[in-house]
């Protein structure tokens, strides 16, 4: 029986300072004096989310880097302690009841963390071994989904000599091992090559379809919008906007995004920017810039080159996209996922 | 408690030291071996030192052998997984508690550390042959080897979890040198009745506990401080660093 996650006013503040790999951008800094006077920085990861992710679905964390995707996978999967706030697995609070969470749930970290004194198929059945798999089951299950992953050839070599896309792989194909009812994946596209990404895409889908709740992150919008049923998005450890990857687009105003950029833009020339049909929305971008969200694209360029030329503003620079994820979260931070 | 997982967990660290027996033998045997031979044989063989020397050195050098694998056992890994290459995760989200997993790292530590003090009697016996030592006690032999074994396993957890990657020679040069070497590993205890004030510092050293029982069941002949205290005040270090080393992995089991 597929089971939901429900997370509720989680916070998460770190003071140690984040391990190499980690990037501290976007998330806000505060300094406090420690003990004996030095400063500790404490980053506030996450700034008290709420979410229910419903049993059986592919559920999208949506955000740039630093917007506490991670970590809100660490916490689900009891690898972070929450400073704040509660989650559970179906019934089970990931900090109250590590053991029995764990059983339910299947991790493919950001970062691959192999065992690198095993082979490929000793990292799979060393992890059927420690979920209690048999000896049988085990052997038999890795062997399926080495062949699945395309690693059959390279099963008995060790992984250290492996690709970024095999590890990536291999570490997916071990978070299957132990048939996991909520399985956790945190950006698990970044590093492939497309044809991995859509044979990952597949699989996910798959599983999916036998019951299976999937949590999934990515800074990529496209694979939210292909992917999931439903997505959140995350900015500075708050979720910004929640929904179907399709309602989430239809709430931008018009949808269609134009951004403009004049020699010099006037209140005037805005303001009958503004007054066009279609147009939703106008958003001055310091002293040049422009963005318009509108119901339709190209057919309103003329219209806005004439009303510049009328008003004396030269038009630099036009840029058209249409409905994206990447306008919603534009629309709603003022930046772009991908800086 | 779940033992299957547990279970698993060991044969695992079971498999990759047999991967790498050849590396680990020359590791823990080569330094002890050729200690023996300079000192035991050819400074005996040559006259410098009394052939009893033999006997009074042969249990220190097993001191030494089990508290050098047993922390390196736990300790190495450690260090490498929690700061490199995040290795442990998938074993942190294995279906049992975090501190089973630091308790079954100090079990597989012990029992090499065990394997390495009882190879080192009969090899050091080949080299050093014809040696003064005997297993007359079996039941306080077994509780002292047992204890020092854990006591190296234990080490190893707690320095596993505070010592970063760069500072691993530094461990090495400043804890476990002055631990060997003010350890009456080489010399018995008494030898130090002319220093009275080192002779009461270096009690601090869990490894003067270690040698001098060990010297006490296997060669009693010498004096050396008595076999009860040393294993009581060895079980109460063990426990300490037990715990120590337990509540470090804890805390930097999950971030
Ligand atoms: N172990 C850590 N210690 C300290 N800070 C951390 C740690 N992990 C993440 N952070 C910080 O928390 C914020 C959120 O990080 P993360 O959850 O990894 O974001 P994302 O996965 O969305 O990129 C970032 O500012 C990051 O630097
Ligand atoms: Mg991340």
């Amino acid at each position: 029986m597929p089971i939901g996650v429900r997370i509720r006013d989680l916070r998460k503040v770190y003071v140690s300072s984040p391990p190499s790999a980690a990037q501290a951008s976007g998330s806000s800094l505060i300094g406090t004096p420690g003990p004996r006077g030095t400063s500790k920085a404490e980053v506030v990861a996450l700034g008290g989310i709420s979410l229910d992710i419903e049993a059986g679905e592919i559920f999208g964390l949506l955000g740039p880097n630093g917007a506490g995707k991670s970590t809100t996978v660490g916490i689900l999967t009891t690898r972070v302690r929450p400073t704040a706030g509660r989650a559970w697995i179906g019934d089970h609070d990931v900090w109250e009841d590590q053991v029995a969470v764990r059983r339910l749930i299947g991790v493919v970290p950001q970062r691959p963390n192999l065992d690198f004194a095993l082979t490929a198929r000793e990292i799979l059945t060393f992890h059927g071994a420690y979920f209690g798999l048999s000896s049988a089951a085990r052997e038999a299950r890795a062997t399926a989904l080495l062949e699945e992953f395309r690693i059959a050839d390279r099963a008995d070599q060790m992984v250290r000599g492996f690709s970024g896309g095999m590890m990536q792989r291999l570490s997916i194909a071990r978070a299957l091992m132990h048939d996991p009812t909520v399985l956790f994946l945190d950006e698990p596209s970044a590093g492939l090559d497309p044809q991995t990404r859509l044979l990952l895409w597949d699989i996910v889908r798959d599983y999916n379809r036998q019951g299976k709740t999937i949590v999934i992150t990515t800074h990529n919008m496209e694979e939210a919008d292909a992917l999931c049923h439903r997505v959140a998005i995350l900015d500075h450890g708050r979720v910004i906007a929640l929904g179907t990857p399709a309602a989430l687009k239809a709430s931008i105003p018009g949808g269609y995004l134009l951004r403009l950029r004049f020699a010099k833009h006037t209140p005037d020339l805005l303001a009958r920017l503004q007054a066009l049909p279609g147009v939703r929305e106008v958003r001055p971008q310091d002293t040049t810039g422009a963005h318009i969200y509108a119901d339709r694209g190209g057919s309103l360029i003329p219209e806005v080159a004439s009303l510049a030329v009328a008003g004396g503003a030269e038009l630099l620079d036009v840029h058209i996209s249409e409905p994206s994820l990447e306008n919603l979260f534009l629309h709603h931070t003022g930046r772009s996922l991908r800086d | 408690m779940n033992w299957r997982t547990f279970a698993a967990l060991l044969a695992r660290d079971a498999h990759v030291v047999r991967r790498n027996a050849v590396q680990l033998f020359l590791q823990t045997f080569l330094q002890p071996l050729m200690f023996v031979f300079i000192f035991g044989r050819v400074m005996v063989r040559s006259g410098y030192m009394p052939p009893a020397y033999k006997a009074l050195l042969l249990p220190g050098i097993m001191a030494i052998s089990m508290i050098f694998t047993g922390i390196w056992a736990v300790a190495m890994p450690l260090i490498a997984e929690f700061q490199w290459t995040r290795e442990i995760e998938d074993r942190l989200l294995a279906p049992i508690g975090n501190a089973w997993l630091a308790v079954e790292k100090v079990l597989a530590g012990t029992i090499q550390a065990l394997v390495a003090g009882l190879v080192v009697i009969p090899l050091a016996w080949l080299l050093l042959r014809p040696v003064d030592i005997s297993i007359h006690a079996p039941l306080p032999f077994a509780t002292m080897t047992l204890l020092v074994a854990a006591l190296s396993a234990c080490g190893g957890l707690a320095l596993g979890c505070s010592v970063d990657q760069q500072h691993i020679g530094l461990m090495f040069s400043m804890v476990l040198t002055p631990m060997i070497f003010f350890g009456c590993t080489y010399y018995p205890w008494s030898a130090l009745n002319a220093f009275p004030v080192l002779q009461k510092i270096v009690l601090v050293n869990p490894l003067v506990y270690a040698s001098e029982g060990l010297r006490g069941t296997l060669a009693p002949q010498f004096p050396h401080l008595p076999v009860t205290a040393a294993a009581a005040v060895l079980l109460g270090v063990d426990l300490l660093v037990l715990a120590a080393g337990l509540h470090r992995f804890r805390n930097k089991a999950v971030s």
